[in-house]
């Protein structure tokens, strides 16, 4: 009788099984290599013979690797010494090492891309190929870019803490890559996620997990059928994961209870407002230009302005969002795409048709390119 | 990360710095550019920003459709086509100004008299997927 593995089980224990590698005096790199291997001989293994404390199973085995690659007998009989005099790890040393292994992983020496890479393999638990897959690059090119990543951040100490944003940042960027190959990268950054937030009292992690599973549960309603995008406006909101909403919804409540504001949660606030409305009139738009408001102070950043003018047209009318417009850089991606928005609504649909033409021609990417050249021959039609 | 195309023109790009065609070359200056292109490739495997590259032939052919339950029409080559691409690689890097680097040294690749051609590239960025996020 053979059960198959759950691989999700499996890779939720990757990081604790590093972590014990680590503190029996594997460096990280080492340590990895020797949990992927194991990894790949559990799911061999595991369907005809399952192990009764999959936990211990995979650090048996992988110290087994880890031991096998470092080869040197003399090291090998110091370090089994060592072994039968180290008490099993506690909870909370546990949940010490799985954060640490976050930090490193996203270590600021490290390019996003990288960290993404290394974040997948270590935290993940995914293999080069899946990864490659996931972001269309050769396997060999992939694992480059992990060894790479694995050597920058192999002199780096792992008994410090480093700063939150930055793991928070890499695994937004998972999630924003949403899915192109085996893997579902928005599913697994959610995963990683909630692990995080099982470990870090950080109330921008839970700000970050609630903004996951509040767009996470539009997903169904974002594409055609043909794979053509749904703006929000139009979606079926009856298709909307309402299980993913109220947990993105309590999440958010608990993280803005504690009362430190981050970027992620006014993110998420934004998108709980959107998840709560029937319809774009029903939704409370005063209350989104509030949460603008407060994402641009403390981000400052341009793209929210501009998304703030969207909400500002909502609110108080496409004259107010025309000239929220105006006090910003016409050369930020998607400016000319919400000057059209905001110009039809205000009735300037020759203006508004000859601007959504223009960001098609922008557009970064291929399904914005397709909704707004289908916006532009909409007025056209109209226009006559 | 993003990925572009390095186009490489027979013709159509605006004239090499070092411009005399490769049947002028000598067999060792074949022979270096192609190293100097496999190199290239390699290092960016190493560096894990490398995709794909391939060269292709000049010599094409045009199809189009006639209709159904009619064979395709071809036509061609044409000698007057103003663009002939002569191969590409596809890269991905964390930025645009990286692309640019890799294509300013990917021009650099040795011609006649084993001097850099400075050839043109074209430098195109994919289009992507959406963003999940967006509002």
């Amino acid at each position: 009788m053979t059960a198959p593995v759950d691989e999700t089980l499996l890779r939720a224990i990757v990081p604790t099984v590093i972590g014990t590698l680590g503190r029996r005096g594997a460096d990280f790199a080492a340590a990895e290599d020797a949990v992927q291997e194991a990894l790949v001989e559990a799911v061999r293994v595991w369907p005809d013979d399952p192990p009764r404390d999959p936990q211990g199973w995979l650090v048996t085995v992988a110290w087994r690797k880890f031991l096998d690659a470092t080869r040197a007998e003399t090291a090998r009989r110091r370090r089994e010494e060592r072994v039968d005099a180290e008490p099993e790890p506690g909870a909370a040393e546990a949940r010490d090492d799985s954060l640490r292994l976050y930090f490193l992983c996203a270590h600021p020496s490290l390019t996003p891309a990288s960290a993404v890479a290394l974040t997948l393999r270590a935290v993940g638990g995914l293999t080069t190929r899946q990864i490659a897959q996931a972001y269309l690059v050769p396997e060999a090119t992939m694992a480059q870019r992990i060894s790479r990543a694995k050597r920058t951040v192999s002199g780096v100490r792992f008994d410090r803490p480093g700063d939150i944003a930055t793991v928070l940042r890499v695994l937004y960027l998972v999630f924003n890559e949403g899915y192109s190959g085996d893997v579902d990268l928005a599913a697994e950054a959610i995963r990683l996620t909630r692990q995080l937030a099982a470990v870090s009292e950080h109330p921008e992690v839970s700000g970050l997990l609630a903004l996951m599973l509040l767009h996470h549960a539009r997903r169904p309603a974002r594409t055609r059928p043909d794979g053509g995008l749904v703006p929000l406006a139009e979606q079926d909101r009856a298709a909307w994961d309402t299980r993913l909403i109220a947990e993105g919804v309590d999440v958010l409540q608990a993280a803005l209870a504690r009362d430190r504001l981050g970027e992620f949660q006014a993110q998420a606030a934004i998108a709980a407002l959107h998840a709560d409305a029937r319809s774009t009139e029903e939704t409370d738009w005063v209350q989104i230009v509030e949460w603008y408001d407060e994402l641009v102070r403390l981000t400052g950043s341009p793209i929210a302005r501009l998304n703030r003018a969207v909400a500002v047209g909502e609110a108080d009318g496409a004259r107010a969002g025309l000239t929220a417009l105006a006090d910003l850089d016409p050369s930020l991606p998607r400016y000319t795409a919400v000057a059209a928005y905001l110009h039809e609504k205000d009735g300037d649909l020759v203006t508004a048709a000859r601007l959504y033409a223009e960001a098609a021609r922008s557009a970064p990417d291929l399904r914005e390119r397709d909704h707004l050249t289908r916006q532009a021959a909409r007025l056209n039609a109209l226009l006559g | 990360m993003a990925k572009y195309l390095l186009l490489k023109h027979y013709r159509g790009a605006p004239a090499a710095v070092n411009d005399v065609p490769m049947e002028k070359w000598t067999p060792e200056e074949i022979s270096a550019h192609m190293q100097y292109m496999q190199d290239f490739a390699t290092r960016l495997e190493g560096t894990g920003e490398f995709v794909d590259g391939q060269a292709l032939a000049p010599e094409g052919t045009w199809v189009r459709s006639d209709g159904e339950g009619r064979p395709p029409v071809t036509d061609g080559p044409f000698a007057e086509t103003k663009d002939l691409i002569a191969g590409w690689m596809v890269i991905d890097v964390d930025s645009h100004e990286r692309a640019v680097e890799l294509a300013g040294e990917l021009s650099a690749a040795p011609g006649a008299g084993g001097e850099p051609i400075h050839e043109w590239l074209e430098l195109r960025p994919f289009l992507t997927a959406p963003p999940t996020i967006t509002e």
